[in-house]
């Protein structure tokens, strides 16, 4: 929340006042064993609250704070959820002042209106069962085992309620915070990581109707016993994220070891996976073929060890068996990652990142809708960036004049509906040029042609 | 052209060796003796109950879940066995008045339903062509039964007794389900080091550490169904399979990373043939023959994943140079060159900020086994590495045994300053091993 909008704030201030005025209106007075309740679940509210862990997307956190206030719902009523939706505002995580608020008014609500939700169901399908009934701080008396079945739609209904606002009120605080700093495919991503985050709090749902059952038979033990599982998928949930981390590291740093040949040629692969991503993300890719086409812009040009340095080193224009010798490194570089679990378009992505849209590409000669997309997408940034990047035989261009460059050749080299996506999504995210090199030290290795550069192309002698 | 890792191939069905036979008949004797006791009185007290804890064990036994290191668990099919065994009372099933009454389920009964829903649960695994998965199923089995003959013959009666205080029944079943875990876990371990050639007491604590946190989780949701079953019924069933699937997708994440992780070093690192640096297969089989040495000499698991990414990683450093070195073998490079080439290897891995270790392992790949004047002797991991690539450098994949033996005197020869006697001996072994087997 770094610029927040008058909208946002006065949003804010709303839902922050309805979650006051509900809990004013429909004040507890429960007995003392509905206290000792409310601590417990709001104890375990804190605690889930305290232990999210980072999904894939940086966006969606994944909390299973919505057991402790479903259980609540059956166990406490409307306004005991509201009160342990309000414990929000005590999070131990580092969250600005407006989050707290919001974060703590947001879940009251949607407490509040599952707890009506369930109670309005459970009293309808209940009436002929005679339990007494305070209609805001729910049964006196717990359905016995008999009683199950009657409660399990209505608390179905309330964990939909609850769900419903709980995402309707934060689609609203999104909206309005994002609506003018960024385009209209973020706000889209952000929908797809809420419709994740969606089906898991409906899993965690379950929990809540768990610890309301067990509590019937093992009072508080309930609320630990079903923390257990919960701190198990958490730290399972962290060791895929740490792995995944690392991963990423090891692979960026074994593709600059594969770079360290090329003096100048340093850091692209990294900024041919970003920006192949930046693409994937402004034409709409699924959030798993992002990851991979960030990959395989990682490692599109790991076959260029394959080819002789002394092809590399050659000022002059090359012979055919030179030029065959890079229009090779494609295949190269397949041969080398075709054991890795990819996906398989991460592979042709790599191995065709060198066609032409005119079809006078390497190595197969692909044309139009042959290559497949990924390819297609790496091969436009994998031209930007060499373009504003330094090369012995020339200075790097500014961006606008790279720009200009793909637009001239979108249709003949390039997809244009990619090269628009490109220039779309760096007027968004913008470029990290990369930095001008000193000049080479002694000794390092320096290659005359850029088989990349699309302003440059390699000049090949004709045989006859 | 693909080699598989040969202890894959060790734990496939070619080699039944004695203890895995015992297990497998150990097993399907329970298994048929409980099937016909309970053919015999016909199914106890509610056929619908058996039927469904049945379901869930086969549904659980299809949703099984590779573990770090090739195991294999089927976390939702043990919880569902090892609620049935502990199951108490059933809600809507078995009620006096209101009250649920406690089930009296024969522990041959327990037994038999949990293996004919294991056998269900295989069945699409077999179909679809995967691995049965007959030695994990019946090491669950095994334990299921312990727990279940323990609670049915000799506590039953008294928790009966006791019910009126839960937490008496709740720590009672705690410790059951901490020794059904046991067993599990033991066989495992027997299991693996029997496949792998490991000791079993480094395999025993390499076995409990990665089962702990899925045994925390299916303990906690035994006790979760047992107790939920007297007020919620049968339903607990289709309401705990949805938490269980979420922890369950969580780990099926976390393995799937860690498995890319390695393929992609493995595929990386081969870099460095490509580009001429080093023989064809070199980091492969160099890493192999590591990870069998380090295991010969008792190393842990997390050790040996470091040792294996360590070996694949170890000529890294070559790709610094300007041109390849002819041949590759490093083993005929001044040792000035093979410290620098360490170094420059060291600083690529160290990159990463997460393989300190393995940077580590790599620098010192090219010290002798004493170290230098003044400097600490290399960890074991880089003593490992550097005999291992010297033995392959001047054997390079043949499958010749006097040119494996010859290599091996000639280590043996500049043992002590050198290469490491310990590992020199212990590479000695195992190569002798993989002549025999031909892998």
């Amino acid at each position: 929340m770094g610029r927040v909008s008058w909208a946002a704030w006065i949003y804010i201030a709303a839902v922050a006042a309805a979650a006051a005025a509900v809990i004013a209106l429909a004040p507890p007075h429960g007995t003392r064993h509905w206290w000792i309740v409310l601590a417990v679940l709001g104890l375990l509210f804190l605690v889930c609250d305290s232990m999210p862990t980072d999904l894939a997307t940086r966006q969606s956190v994944w909390s299973p704070s919505s057991a402790a206030t479903l259980a609540a719902v059956v166990l406490l009523g409307p306004t005991g959820a509201a009160l342990i939706g309000s414990a929000a505002v005590l999070s131990v995580r580092r969250e600005m002042p407006g989050e707290r608020i919001f974060n703590g008014a947001m879940y009251a609500l949607s407490g509040f209106a599952a707890g009506v939700a369930f109670q309005h169901l459970y009293r309808q399908g209940k009436s002929a069962a005679g339990v007494a009934f305070d209609p805001w701080n729910g049964p006196r008396q717990f359905p016995d085992s008999a009683g199950f079945s009657h409660v399990l739609v209505p608390f179905a209904a309330a964990a939909l309620v609850h769900v419903l606002v709980n995402h309707g009120l934060i689609w609203g605080v999104v909206r309005r915070l994002n609506s003018r700093v960024r385009g209209g495919s973020r706000s889209r991503r952000i929908e797809s990581s809420l419709s994740l985050l969606l089906l898991s709090d409906l899993g965690f749902a379950a929990f809540g109707l768990i610890i309301a059952v067990l509590w019937q038979v093992v009072d508080a033990f309930a609320a630990v016993i079903v923390l257990v599982p919960l701190f198990v998928a958490r730290w399972a949930m962290g060791q895929f994220a740490e792995q995944q981390r690392a991963y990423k590291a090891t692979m960026e740093a074994l593709c600059q070891a594969v770079e360290t040949k090329d003096f100048y040629t340093r850091g692209h692969s990294e900024r041919v996976s970003r920006g192949s991503g930046m693409i994937a993300r402004q034409i709409g890719m699924r959030p798993d073929r992002a990851e991979a086409i960030m990959a395989a812009g990682m490692l599109h040009d790991v076959g260029k060890l394959g080819v002789p340095t002394k092809v590399l080193q050659k000022t002059g224009p090359l012979t055919e068996e030179e030029y065959a010798a890079i229009q090779l490194h494609p295949m190269r570089g397949l041969e080398i990652v075709r054991e890795i679990g990819f996906l398989q378009e991460a592979l042709s992505g790599i191995m065709h990142h060198h066609e032409r849209i005119d079809g006078r590409g390497y190595p197969m000669g692909f044309a139009g809708d042959e290559i497949p997309e990924f390819a297609r997408v790496i091969a436009v940034a994998d031209a930007f960036d060499s373009m504003t990047s330094t090369r012995s035989y020339r200075q790097a261009r500014s961006i606008r004049s790279a720009v200009q460059e793909l637009r001239k050749a979108a249709g003949s080299q390039f997809d244009p509906l990619i090269v628009d996506a490109f220039i779309a999504a760096l007027e968004v995210d913008g470029w990290r040029l990369p930095d001008r090199p000193a000049a080479p030290a002694d000794g390092a290795t320096v290659t005359a042609h850029d088989h990349d550069d699309p302003t440059a192309p390699l000049r090949v002698v004709e045989s006859y | 052209m693909t080699t598989r890792q040969p202890a894959e191939r060790w734990s496939s069905w070619q080699a039944l060796d004695s203890g895995r036979l015992l297990l497998l008949a150990a097993a399907a004797m329970l298994a048929v003796a409980a099937v016909a006791s309970t053919a015999a009185v016909k199914l106890q007290n509610i056929g619908g109950v058996a039927i469904a804890f049945g379901l869930f064990i086969a549904v659980g036994e299809v949703l099984r879940l590779a573990l770090p290191g090739g195991r294999e668990a089927a976390p939702i099919a043990m919880a569902g066995s090892m609620s049935y065994a502990l199951l108490l009372g059933v809600a809507g099933v078995s009620e006096v008045n209101g009250k649920p009454q406690i089930l009296y389920i024969p522990a041959l009964q327990v037994i038999a339903v949990v293996a004919v829903g294991m056998l269900i649960g295989a069945l699409p695994h077999v179909v679809a062509g995967r691995p049965a998965g007959l030695t994990s199923m019946c090491t669950r089995l095994l334990a299921v039964a312990c727990v279940a003959f323990i609670f049915r013959n000799i506590t039953h009666l008294k928790i009966i007794h006791m019910m009126s205080k839960w937490w008496v029944a709740a720590a009672a079943m705690t410790a059951l389900i901490i020794l059904g875990w046991l067993v599990d876990t033991v066989i495992g371990a027997l299991i693996r080091a029997d496949d792998l050639g490991s000791r079993f007491s480094v395999g025993l604590w390499d076995e409990m550490r990665v089962q702990y946190p899925l045994g925390l989780a299916v303990g906690a949701s035994v006790l979760i169904t047992v107790f939920a079953a007297e007020v919620m019924g049968l339903w607990v069933l289709a309401i705990l399979l949805g938490p269980l699937l979420v922890t369950q997708v969580a780990f099926r994440r976390y393995a799937g990373i860690r498995a890319t992780y390695l393929q992609t070093v493995r595929a990386l690192a081969r870099v460095t043939e490509v580009g001429g640096y080093v023989e064809s297969g070199h980091s492969r089989r160099v890493s192999r023959l590591a990870v069998y040495v380090g295991r010969e000499l008792g190393m842990a698991e997390q050790d040996l994943l470091d040792l294996e990414y360590a070996a694949l990683m170890h000529d890294i450093g070559q790709l610094s140079l300007p041109d390849p070195i002819p041949g590759g073998a490093t083993v005929l490079v001044s040792a000035a060159d093979q410290w620098r080439i360490a170094q420059l290897g060291a600083d690529v891995i160290e990159q990463a900020k997460v393989l300190d270790k393995v940077a580590d392992l790599v620098r010192w790949q090219s010290l002798p086994s004493r170290g230098t004047a003044g400097q600490q002797p290399p960890p074991l991991g880089s003593k490992i590495i550097r005999a291992v690539n010297a033995f392959d450098d001047m054997v390079a994949g043949s499958p010749d045994r006097d040119r494996a033996a010859a290599a091996l005197e000639r280590l043996r020869l500049g043992t002590v300053h050198e290469y490491d006697p310990g590992v020199v001996e212990a590479l000695s072994q195992v190569a002798g091993k993989r002549l025999m087997h031909r892998l």
